[in-house]
């Protein structure tokens, strides 16, 4: 029983729609926080934000730098794209990296082959207290994992770094509150509405160049503990890391990488994906959420993700 | 239906309910039937039902989100879910509904344009019922679904579903609610499955639409066509010391359409100073465009050079909106620290600010009865009619009219935490 009879606008697509919402947060940022940084690590998210930024900013120049967080055991054709797509833009481009701060004794291993991503947070604490950025503008979404979707928009964080769920501003309409005293922040996520989907769509629509490893390629793996895992991967500096163990059969593989970090906690998928379309259709009859079977670092426990959020993790 | 095609539309909705609504199971079974839960989550889930000694899986299981949470059993927060129909992407809020969280019901309608309310069949129209239906009301969602939930256990019967529906439709005729907005009633078994995506054999009776074929018929966009066009200034683009020397006099004005359109060549005023102009050219990064609408990221360029900052607002000439240094608004108390009239907050509206301090608070609204109550100080969860006197001028449009332009925050400026949220009246 419908009372009202109104005219509607037609609705903008719901790509039109994310990117205007992403826009206007990003506009946000610049306009509330004095010094923002965006956090930029050469993957799909990320990649999707930059773009996104250039529709906010363009014909200026963005309103903060780019930073990466760089554990050193990153896939060097990240890096690579990584430093391409900054010199594309023109934009100044930070790095600070968790091997400087094991230098400084800040980061300390259990032991040398430990996955460095949870070490990042060190890291990137240190960063914002180096150049004083209020506000850290970040790729994650809440269709990642559980403990995201009830992150904000804007996500308060303590002098620690510290996310406290039960101490999370109230987020209504669109009106963000990015206001923070002297050493507290920010963490802004302008696609937290966005789903694996969507960015893939928004890739294909936008035309967006990507690093080579999130399509199809030849690959040394091992199967460990029922996940695919990447063997004598070779780093920006040459070396090599990722030894099978004793005993491993090698295979070598077509893979592809759904989520790009730290190489000892990304898995790839199977897959003969060679470009965006085929990934999209790949991504519309996956029966493995984004990363369930790729992230070999959340599945420690049920709540593994929300406890290194509250520790400062991203 | 194509899977790489992308005008599909996107549907903010709600539920409220609270955990013995089965609204968990409701969002659960959503995202079930439509696919959205992948093997290694069901998996996840499964096991966790085993542990906890159930039969079958529990698909409330994939809506709670945090450790606490989990421990006590309850949703403290609003959290968001996705999923995708092929024709129509949807961003769920989902709130508890208990009463102290009245404020995490504000916060999930503030952003929604249809609410399912969630009734449990064998208890009728409760307290809460009305609480939730004055909620979505006052926040001003457009479109209601009565979800009669668990008609399973009411044998499907026909007779007491239509004396809910009656029960309901006598309460929202009340609050002016049911001469509003768009009311639908569906019944419904959330554990079953019967009546969200399928329709099982159990309900002869009802010929009506499932409550996924609302979900895809109702309408996205909350605004009527000839709404006023409203364009509070983000940021300026001044981009002097480029290289390109032709950018030396670009201003671009960046903002979101908060509501109507705007096309090149519109007769234009600068809110609050009254400057005139026309727009030039309206682009989207590299794309320039004719004309925008609601919603709509864009950047403005103007004829004439005029100095316009954020906080700024930008309208079509001859619109009716003045500065205002007083307002009047319902407003939810949101902070546990409660609202003190001696104190200045900061009030956030659009992309501008202003201190402010309560001239007067009317009266207080007991969300259960409706009642108004004398108050001189708020609570966490208390909702109440306020004046408040502005040390800068806003310019604003009653809540009703326009939900952008009608809606605030208030922050207090000690810990710079949102302590409450505002509508115009």
């Amino acid at each position: 029983m419908s009372n009202k009879k109104q005219s509607y606008h037609n609705p903008l697509s719901h790509l039109d729609w994310l990117e205007a919402e992403a826009i206007h947060i990003l506009r946000e940022v610049a306009g509330q926080c004095s010094n923002p940084v965006l956090l930029f690590s050469g993957g799909k998210d990320s990649l999707c934000i930059l773009r996104l930024a250039e529709k906010a900013f363009r014909p200026g120049r963005f309103p903060f730098p780019l930073m990466h967080i760089d554990t050193g055991h990153n896939y060097r054709e990240v890096i690579d794209f990584r430093d391409q797509r900054a010199a594309e833009l023109g934009e100044r481009l930070i790095v600070r990296s968790v091997e400087d701060s094991m230098k400084r004794g800040t980061v300390v291993l259990k032991t040398p082959d430990e996955p460095r991503n949870k070490h990042q947070s060190v890291t990137l604490l240190e960063a914002i207290e180096e150049f004083g950025f209020d506000c850290c503008i970040g790729g994650a979404r809440r269709d990642e994992e559980k403990a995201r979707a009830k992150e904000r928009i804007m996500s308060f964080r303590d002098e620690f770094g510290q996310w406290d769920p039960k101490n999370q501003r109230p987020e209504l309409w669109n009106l963000y509150n990015a206001r923070s005293h002297k050493g507290e922040n920010i963490r802004a996520f302008p696609i937290s509405n966005w789903t694996e989907m969507d960015v893939w769509q928004y890739i294909e629509r936008e035309n967006l160049e990507l690093p080579s490893i999130y399509f199809a390629h030849q690959r040394d793996v091992v199967m460990r503990g029922g996940a695919i895992v990447p063997v004598n991967v070779p780093l920006v500096s040459d070396e090599v890391i990722m030894p099978p163990k004793v005993g491993e059969e090698v295979i070598n593989m077509q893979v592809r990488f759904r989520t790009v970090g730290d190489i000892t906690c990304t898995a790839p998928v199977i897959s003969d994906a060679n470009n965006v379309s085929k990934i999209v259709l790949e991504t519309a009859t996956t029966t493995i959420t984004e990363r369930g079977a790729t992230r070999l670092d959340d599945q420690t426990s049920d709540a593994s993700m929300e406890q290194r959020k509250k520790e400062g993790y991203f | 239906m194509s899977i790489t095609q992308h005008n599909d539309s996107l549907l903010r909705f709600m539920t409220c309910g609270s955990v013995d609504d089965g609204k968990s199971t409701l969002i659960g079974r959503l995202l079930f039937d439509t696919k959205t839960i992948l093997a290694d989550t069901l998996t996840q889930i499964s096991n966790t039902s085993k542990k906890r000694g159930m039969e079958a899986v529990d698909l409330s299981l994939l809506t709670d989100g945090l450790q606490a949470e989990r421990e006590q059993g309850i949703t403290i927060d609003v959290a968001y879910r996705y999923f995708s129909t092929g024709t129509r992407k949807y961003i769920i809020a989902d709130a508890p509904g208990h009463e102290q969280y009245t404020r995490n019901m504000v916060t999930a309608a503030s952003t929604a344009n249809l609410a399912i309310i969630l009734i449990d069949a064998r208890k009728g129209v409760l307290t809460q019922t009305r609480r939730h239906s004055y909620l979505a009301h006052l926040v001003g969602i457009q479109h209601i679904v009565v979800a009669v939930n668990k008609m399973d256990l009411m044998d499907y019967d026909q007779a007491n579903y239509d004396k809910i529906c009656a029960e309901y439709l006598v309460f929202a005729k009340e609050i002016g609610l049911a001469q509003a907005r768009d009311i639908r009633f569906i019944p419904m078994s959330a554990l079953n499955g019967d009546m969200l995506v399928d329709r099982l054999d159990n309900m002869p009776w009802y010929t009506g639409e499932t409550l996924l074929e609302m979900l895809e018929g109702a309408p996205a966009a909350d605004e009527e066509e000839n709404a006023e066009f409203r364009f509070p200034v983000q940021f300026v683009c001044r981009p002097h010391a480029s290289a390109d020397v032709d950018l030396h006099d670009f201003r671009g004005f960046m903002g979101r359409i908060e509501s109507g359109n705007i096309a090149v060549g519109d007769p234009v005023t600068v809110l609050p100073n009254g400057y005139q102009s026309k727009v030039k050219a309206i682009q989207i990064g590299d794309a320039q465009l004719q004309s925008a609408q609601t919603e709509q990221s864009v950047t403005l360029l103007l004829e004439d050079e005029i100095d316009t900052s954020r906080g700024d607002m930008i309208v079509k000439t001859g619109s009716k909106i003045e500065p205002v240094k007083q307002i009047e608004a319902h407003v939810c108390w949101l902070s546990e620290t409660p609202l003190s009239p001696a104190r200045t907050y900061i009030i956030r509206h659009t992309t501008r600010e202003s201190k402010a301090k309560v001239g007067n608070i009317q009266y207080k609204i007991d969300v259960n009865t409706l009642e108004q109550q004398p108050a001189t100080e708020l609570k966490m969860n208390d909702i109440a009619r306020i004046n408040f006197k502005l040390a800068q001028p806003l310019m604003v449009d009653s809540y009703t009219q326009n939900r952008a332009i009608g809606a605030f925050i208030v922050i207090d400026e000690s810990t710079n935490n949102t302590v409450g949220a505002g509508m115009i009246v």
